[in-house]
């Protein structure tokens, strides 16, 4: 009816490959934290597509599931990075540089 | 190439752009907003795939709320020099390598499958009877989830309070 299976697990591969370079490549805590939501959004496409190819709402149930996982995961990091913001006054992750022997 | 299908790719491209503008931006509020018009993207490719009422949550609670969380905190930081150091241009060139060799090798895994070209058939299914789902098979699940975003509450709490701070360095 609509397009292969294997598209999108191809356009979800892509997103997550997307999230995986904000994280590694950039040098701000905002950023890697948003590339991990890009990353969590790229999975729940490919639940998406798997539970429309075994006529299952197991693959939905699991987007619910990650859809509360990431605004928690938000919620903590950003205060995580406030937190760090405060006491080095720095959101560069190089700059932690506390435990260095 | 029916018009499900059209669609499918116009918002496929729709999302890989905008995410694509998103990590490459140097300031982090208009990689924000780029971002959201990724998640309103993959909004309209939740409903394709069958469930309007994930597009609506999607909707809700990535664009709407973690977005404005984003911007807030943006706005708190003000540290937007935009003098981000960036990657060592010397693992640029292994990175982009392994990255396509992962990329080819997952695509001839995926589309050498007999499933992978299975082309998928239309499903709508309603909120009443996704709800029924739920909580009769994973209400477990959903318990943990709201317990999980209870942690987070405290955890934000307690991670954001000034304390401290004015013990140490005055202001």
């Amino acid at each position: 009816m609509i397009v292969p299976y294997g598209h999108v697990l191809v356009l979800a591969g892509i997103i997550f490959c997307l999230g995986l370079t904000c994280v590694v490549a950039r040098r701000n805590l905002i950023m890697v934290l948003i590339g991990v939501e890009i990353m969590l959004n790229g999975a729940a496409v490919a639940f998406m597509g798997s539970g429309l190819l075994w006529q299952r709402l197991e693959g939905q149930a699991f987007v619910l599931f990650i859809l509360g996982i990431a605004a928690t995961e938000v919620s903590v990091g950003l205060a995580l990075i406030l937190h760090a913001y405060r006491r080095s006054g720095s959101v560069d992750p190089d700059t932690y540089s506390v435990l260095k022997g | 190439m029916n018009l499900y299908a059209l669609m499918f790719y116009a918002t496929a491209v729709l999302i890989i752009a905008s995410t694509v503008l998103a990590v490459t931006r140097r300031q982090a509020v208009h990689s924000v907003v780029f971002l959201v018009v990724s998640f309103l993207g993959s909004a309209m490719l939740f409903y394709l795939l069958g469930s309007p009422f994930l597009a609506a949550l999607q909707v809700i609670i990535y664009a709407g709320a973690v977005m404005v969380l984003f911007l807030f905190v943006i706005m708190m930081l003000k540290a937007e020099q935009g003098e981000e150091k960036g990657f060592a241009k010397r693992f640029w060139a292994p990175g982009v390598l392994a990255g396509f060799l992962f990329f080819a090798a997952a695509c001839v895994a995926v589309f050498s499958d007999p499933s992978g070209t299975v082309p998928l058939k239309l499903n709508a299914v309603t909120p009443k009877e996704f709800g029924r789902f739920i909580f009769e098979r994973y209400w477990l699940a959903v318990e943990l989830i709201s317990l999980l975003l209870f942690l987070g509450l405290v955890a934000g709490i307690h991670l954001g309070r000034d304390k401290g701070r004015g013990e140490e360095d005055p202001e």
